[in-house]
């Protein structure tokens, strides 16, 4: 049984940052600049439950919410505990960001889980 | 070296400079490197955007167009805009330091870098392209 | 009128000081001397009392790294006309404790090597009838790259982990461990593994990739541990999943 779970902490960052890597940019253009400046019409609301209705864009909505948070989880971590020199305060520092994206996890997964 | 030694990291009579907080603004490799790691700052706001939509979307129409409206407020505009630029250069980095990590040997020769980072870039275009055609067809 | 450069070195006599100084020395400038030229001058002409280590002159032996200008270098490929117009400034080692003027302890830098095991470790010896291992030039080109390391130890100068946290085991001893666990005659790599898997292992790195650009052998440190990450990942995936297979 492995001991550790640092290489589970590095391959959820890894996955995460893959992710967000390869999908964040076109979404961030869609729906934080594209859509609200008018450059596209938003799609009505009607069409996007639709969508996210289907199990497949719930399966890809989880992955693209959940992994990134604990990529996010790991990355601030070490820059707090290194660039700040928080050395002291390891623990509270894992505890927050992982637990930060648990819960991030958990919402989701409810949500997806529910939503008709 | 004698069996007996044992190291100690400190001596009374050795300097030892202690590490400043300000680092990383030391030389441009280690700030560039502080900036790269903050990009997961702007990953987990973006992240909780779409949580946030998800949210809106389940509690119905009102709530979603309130989400949407939000969003067309200055605030996020810039919110938005400098997190597109943070996680462009997120997205970079990553790329360019994928072959680093991911050596792929084909009978017994490594496959050079420059391939391994244009097949990242081009399953980037094809995913971002698929995703563009499925939101804005679907819409 | 022969052409002089102005070199600020550090000085630290712990007899008389309890920080380290600077002492400006001009130096003939050539176009072919280096900074280890330069502080050969020093000491011969200018002051014996300076300290420094030096060897081999030309980028074999690991002995005269120093900081020339803030950056971590070999005193002996570092040129002076690189660094004109002066002063240049030459400092010890970063994050190593230093002894005295530009010599610093390197106590920690051998433990360190020695804790990855760096032989080659086979669970049977073969016997000498049986005659010598073979390898491919393929087999060998998977570890060539880091068996290159001179131990200069400027990757650890250059690396901020390092700094932060003494107890980091650091680049050339993880790419000394990746290459013996890419060489195909050793039979090691697990029990590396769990060495290197320990708080103060591989994953203390956050890549920040300095290690790699300092390195005067192109061994890639950096790229090493990356790739030892990895393993350790798929070997930990695979002690999760398929427990019986991992012996």
């Amino acid at each position: 049984m492995p001991r550790s779970i640092t290489p589970l902490l590095w391959l959820l960052f890894s996955a995460g940052g893959t992710v967000a890597a390869l999908l964040f940019p076109v979404h961030v253009l869609l729906t934080g600049l594209a859509v609200p400046l008018g450059w596209l019409e938003a799609p009505s609301y009607e069409s996007v439950r639709g969508l996210v209705r289907n199990p497949v864009a719930r399966l890809y909505l989880f992955v693209f919410i959940s992994l990134p948070l604990f990529h996010w989880a790991h990355r601030f971590r070490y820059t707090l505990y290194d660039g700040l020199q928080l050395k002291h305060l390891t623990e509270l520092i894992a505890v927050l960001c992982y637990g930060t994206a648990i819960l991030g996890t958990a919402m989701t997964a409810y949500l997806l889980w529910n939503i008709t | 070296m004698s069996a007996g030694v044992h190291h100690t990291p400190y001596h009374p009579k050795w300097y030892r400079r202690r590490v400043s907080v300000w680092w990383w603004l030391q030389n441009r490799t280690y700030t560039g490197f502080v900036l790269r790691e903050l990009t997961s700052v702007f990953v987990a706001f973006f992240a909780l955007v779409y949580l946030w939509q998800l949210r809106a979307l389940a509690q119905g129409p009102e709530a979603y167009a309130q989400f949407l409206a939000r969003l067309k407020t200055p605030l996020f505009l810039v919110l938005d805009g400098v997190a597109f630029l943070f996680i462009l250069f997120h997205s970079i980095t990553w790329f360019n330091l994928a072959p680093k990590a991911v050596v792929v040997r084909l009978k017994g020769k490594r496959v050079p870098d420059w391939v391994v980072v244009g097949l990242n870039y081009a399953a980037w275009l094809v995913l971002s392209g698929a995703v563009a055609f499925i939101v804005l067809r679907g819409g | 009128m022969q052409p002089t450069v102005a070199l600020r070195v550090a000085r630290y006599r712990p007899e008389q000081e309890s920080e380290p100084t600077f002492q400006t020395y001009e130096v003939p400038f050539r176009k072919d001397w280096v900074v280890l030229d330069a502080l050969n001058y020093v000491k011969d002409k200018l002051d014996g009392s300076l300290s420094f280590r030096w060897s081999c002159r030309m980028g074999v032996c690991g002995s005269c790294g120093m900081k020339v200008n803030g950056s971590p270098k070999l005193t002996c490929a570092a040129f002076l006309s690189d660094s004109m117009p002066g002063p240049i400034r030459v400092e010890p080692m970063d994050y190593f404790p230093v002894v005295r003027d530009l010599v610093v302890d390197i106590t920690d830098f051998m433990e360190k090597l020695k804790k990855v095991k760096p032989w080659i470790i086979r669970k049977e010896e073969r016997p000498l009838a049986e005659g010598e291992y073979r390898q491919t030039p393929d087999e060998l080109d998977t570890y060539k790259q880091f068996s290159m390391c001179i131990n200069c130890m400027l990757c650890y100068s250059a690396c901020p982990i390092y700094g932060l946290e003494p107890s980091f085991i650091g680049p050339a001893a993880i790419a000394l461990a990746q290459r013996y666990n890419m060489d195909s005659r050793d039979e090691a790599a697990r029990e590396r593994l769990e060495i290197l898997s320990e708080h103060d292992g591989i994953w203390q790195c956050t890549f920040v990739g300095e290690c790699t650009k300092v390195c005067p052998k192109n061994v890639d440190p950096a790229g090493a541990i990356q790739q030892y990450k990895l393993m350790g990942a798929a070997h930990w995936l695979r002690s999760l999943l398929l427990p019986w297979g991992t012996r």
